[in-house]
């Protein structure tokens, strides 16, 4: 018998434009509407139409947010994505199949023949093969296809009724044959669902990215589209006219921010979405940013590097490019969610803080956690009060005013009757250009002074396990969050505690006492451990070892769980 | 601003351009609480540090950039895009192209002086072939960038020269550019006294001519002809195409001012429902 308990990972492989993302997005949508827990993560090719994509599901009794590089059930949509996942495919894989497509033999009792196209060929057309595979996965699962049939109504209304028929019948076929392949193979899956993700919002990271800008009062986003950056535009583009943002698709990245912080200038939140490709252009911007004390958010998608690296894959390697980015000294902000709801929130955070702090703030996320989709329960959207900071000018509005704290009051032109003059020049009280050594001096104390402030409200990071009691720390941020939270939880070492940081700049003060008398791993999907460098600089922390990855792949649960024995 | 000190050289043909543009802006009654100058990097770019009214002086190369920022936040400013001919077409070359696609309403005020300045003397994308600098030791070698060839084959809405040598011309040139709805370029010949000694007072007084009068600025293909001529340079008003949509209207964009932007709650919670 082939038993399966409270954890399934499917997978679902082809090429681009055969319909993996639509199987996917079916499965995950009627499933999460059961009640049951999913995630789905998506690897793909930098490929217009075909190459090897693939995107798995995992339907799990406990809420899970990583990545397994186990499949149990995988819906090969064509040969090649059996080439594509053979490392990820063993003995237990059920591979689901039209043999008819396979040159090699098939004779190998793994391989289930799946005659997707002929259900869907009797149901119509070839085109509902994707609904037949969604209907196998669900007979497999044993999840009733009612639902399924409702979202198909909803999917294809405005095609009219005769093509919602079809697709509830190509999805009957498929259920049934997903039922009977249970049968015959002895498949059982005892998963219940846990409800409470019914009324759920089923969100990915550029969604949940997008909605935290929204509900952020963002009014201006310019950004020129590069993988893994562009959904956030597109995002955006698709709520401009709702919320009345001004979408501005630049010419290159360098007038991307140049643009944003004009905006900013005249009073707008303004958003640049980018790669650290594209980053690496706007740098000279965040310097702009600084010197005029001009906010702006920064969203960098992180993706593996130098220079072009592998469009599509994931990495974590892009801190230090925010952390140093510009030339000069001055403050900035950098968070890192590492789940889709900190992401809604940390936006708002990021437009919060810039505003209020007149800095740069970074939000870091990368390919895969831009991909990854999951239910976020309404309760989890924080909203922030959106607070403009800015004032009313006076006749003698003096844009640079010292003040206790290194924080003037900022004016924007048109409102009130004060000139506002923002200089990238060394500048005096009023914005005017200066070469006053002593103004010098003043000038960029207020500009760093900000940094404790900025500390002091810095969100301290999550925990998982009992970190008084263990000996141990793993450390990680970001996106590698579920990972390392599953991996604890399925290791069983209770003598590590896992910390999470979805703020990694500036740390708060007393995240050095949590590090205390620990011994400090870090996790992240690097190749040197950047955030270990940062903790050493900033808290003198001995990081005893590394988890790193940086194949262009996310951590999987499993590897994480390995690693961590030798923690 | 009186008093203020000054950041150029005795005789800078910049101060000329200065007084042009600060007896304009009353003369068209704008109020300086109401207009942004953005300048980027240069002698010229410092400007709006001697002129009552906003600045935003950014970086070399990205004032258009940055003015776009400004005018699509707030559309009831007035807003002025200048530079110098190194910043402007040169290292904000690229931006400059795509501003006139978008045609926001902004003027743009080009300081050519055909060098290097602040930089010592190099030659700008606008030097004569010819000209020996530090740099191009055997005379510049480059065809000279044609700012007025390429608005026009954008089909920027508004092309000018001027000349800073007539201030009242150049006065009149720069308040029709500001009065003009759309993407308005007005690129304004002025001496670099210290690092060009070709095109000096003199020679763009003998080497200069007004449009006549008959000149008809809504024939694109003569303004192209006028744009590419040899030998002496024609100024005035190149092209004017009334009507072009701008940017702003095109986007939509409302008199509400960025900084009074509010999120509909209901419209924010449509859009969480579709997520389910």
């Amino acid at each position: 018998m082939r038993h399966y308990v409270n954890d399934v990972s499917i997978v679902f492989g082809g090429a681009a434009g055969q319909g993996v993302q639509t199987i996917a997005d079916g499965v995950v949508t009627v499933l999460k509407r059961n009640g049951y827990h999913v995630f789905a993560c998506t690897e793909f090719m930098s490929r217009i139409r075909g190459g090897s994509n693939s995107t798995e599901v995992r339907v799990t009794a406990e809420k899970r947010r990583a990545y397994v590089h186990r499949i149990d059930f995988l819906f090969a949509l064509n040969e090649e994505a059996i080439d594509h996942l053979h490392e990820r495919i063993d003995d237990d894989t059920l591979v689901f199949v039209e043999k008819s497509l396979m040159k090699r033999s098939a004779d190998d009792a793994r391989f289930i023949d799946t005659p997707l196209a002929e259900f869907a060929k009797e149901a119509g057309k070839a085109i509902f093969s994707s609904t037949v595979a969604v209907g196998v996965a669900l007979g497999l699962l044993g999840v009733a296809p009612d639902s399924f049939f409702d979202y198909l109504a909803e999917q294809f209304a405005p095609k009219g009724e005769a093509v919602v028929e079809s697709n509830r019948k190509a999805a009957g076929l498929g259920y049934g044959f997903g039922r009977e392949v249970a049968e015959r193979e002895n498949i059982r899956v005892d998963l219940e669902p846990a409800g409470g993700t019914k009324d759920a919002l089923l969100l990915d990271g550029n969604a949940a990215m997008g909605i935290g800008a929204v509900a952020a009062g963002c009014s201006f986003i310019s950004s020129y589209p590069m993988s893994p950056g562009t959904g956030l535009l597109t995002f955006l583009a698709q709520k401009s006219n709702d919320f009345d943002i001004v979408v501005d698709q630049a010419e290159d990245e360098i007038a991307a921010i140049n643009a944003a912080l004009g905006a900013s200038y005249a009073g707008a939140r303004a958003l640049v979405t980018t790669s650290g490709g594209g980053f690496s252009l706007m740098e000279e911007g965040v310097s702009l940013a600084g010197v005029t004390e001009t906010p702006v958010v920064v969203h960098i998608g992180q993706r593996p590097g130098p220079a072009t690296g592998l469009p599509t894959r994931t990495e974590q390697a892009d801190l230090n490019l925010a952390l140093y980015a510009g030339h000069g000294e001055f403050s900035r902000v950098i968070f890192a969610p590492g789940t889709l709801a900190q992401a809604v929130e940390a936006v708002q955070r990021a437009f919060d803080l810039a505003e209020k702090f007149q800095t740069t703030a970074f939000v870091l996320t990368d390919q895969f956690f831009l991909d990854s989709v999951a239910p976020v329960a309404r309760t989890e959207i924080v909203r922030l009060p959106i607070e403009r900071y800015i004032v009313k000018t006076s006749a003698d509005y003096r844009r640079y005013a010292f003040t206790g704290d290194g924080i003037s009051p900022r004016g924007v032109p048109g409102r009130g009757d004060g000139i506002v003059k923002a200089d990238s020049h060394e500048h005096d009280e009023s914005g005017h250009l200066t070469e006053n050594f002593g103004i010098r001096h003043r000038m960029v104390e207020k500009r760093l002074r900000r940094l404790d402030a900025l500390a002091s409200e810095s969100l301290m990071p999550e925990t998982f396990g009992d970190i008084r009691s263990a000996g141990a720390v793993v450390v990680c941020w970001g996106s590698s969050r579920g990972v390392l939270e599953e991996a604890l939880a399925v290791g069983g070492r209770e003598d590590i505690a896992g910390l999470h940081f979805s703020q990694l700049f500036p740390l708060h003060p007393a995240v050095e006492g949590m590090l205390d008398g620990k011994r400090v791993h870090v996790l992240e999907n690097n190749a040197t451990g950047q955030f270990a460098d940062l903790l050493r600089r900033e808290f003198d922390v001995t990081v005893s070892g590394r988890i790193l990855k940086a194949t262009g792949e996310p951590f999987a649960v499993e590897e994480v769980v390995t690693a961590l024995e030798e923690v | 601003m009186p008093g203020k000190n000054m950041g150029w050289c005795p005789g800078c043909g910049n101060y000329k351009l200065l007084d042009s543009l600060k007896e304009a802006l009353p003369e068209l009654g704008i109020d300086p609480r109401n207009l942004v100058i953005v300048s980027g990097i240069g002698q010229a770019a410092k400007t709006p540090q001697y002129v009552n009214a906003h600045m935003f002086n950014g970086l070399h190369g990205r004032a258009l950039p940055a003015a776009l920022g400004v005018k699509l936040s707030n559309r009831n400013l007035v807003v002025i895009a200048e530079s110098g001919d190194g910043c402007m077409y040169g290292e904000g070359g690229n931006h400059f192209l795509h501003a006139i696609r978008r045609n926001y309403d902004i003027t743009v005020i080009v300081h050519d002086n055909m060098v290097y300045g602040l930089t010592k003397g190099q030659a700008s994308p606008t030097s004569s072939m010819g000209m020996k600098t530090p740099v191009q030791v055997n005379g510049v070698m480059l065809e000279p960038f044609n700012p007025l060839a390429v608005s026009l084959a954008l089909d920027a809405p508004f092309v000018a020269r001027a000349s800073v040598g007539d201030g009242e011309r150049t006065k009149e040139i720069i308040k029709q550019a500001i009065s003009f709805r759309g993407f308005a370029v007005v690129d304004i010949f002025q001496p670099c006294v210290i690092f060009n000694k070709l095109n000096t007072y003199l020679w763009f007084k003998e080497n200069t001519y007004y449009l006549p009068d008959e000149y008809d600025p809504t024939d694109r293909i003569q303004a192209f002809a006028k744009a590419t001529e040899t030998g002496k340079l024609p100024l005035g008003i190149f092209y004017r195409k009334e009507g072009r949509k701008v940017y702003e209207d095109l986007l939509g964009i409302t008199d509400t001012p960025a900084y009074e932007h509010t999120v509909s709650e209901e419209a924010f919670e449509r859009m969480l429902d579709g997520y389910r």
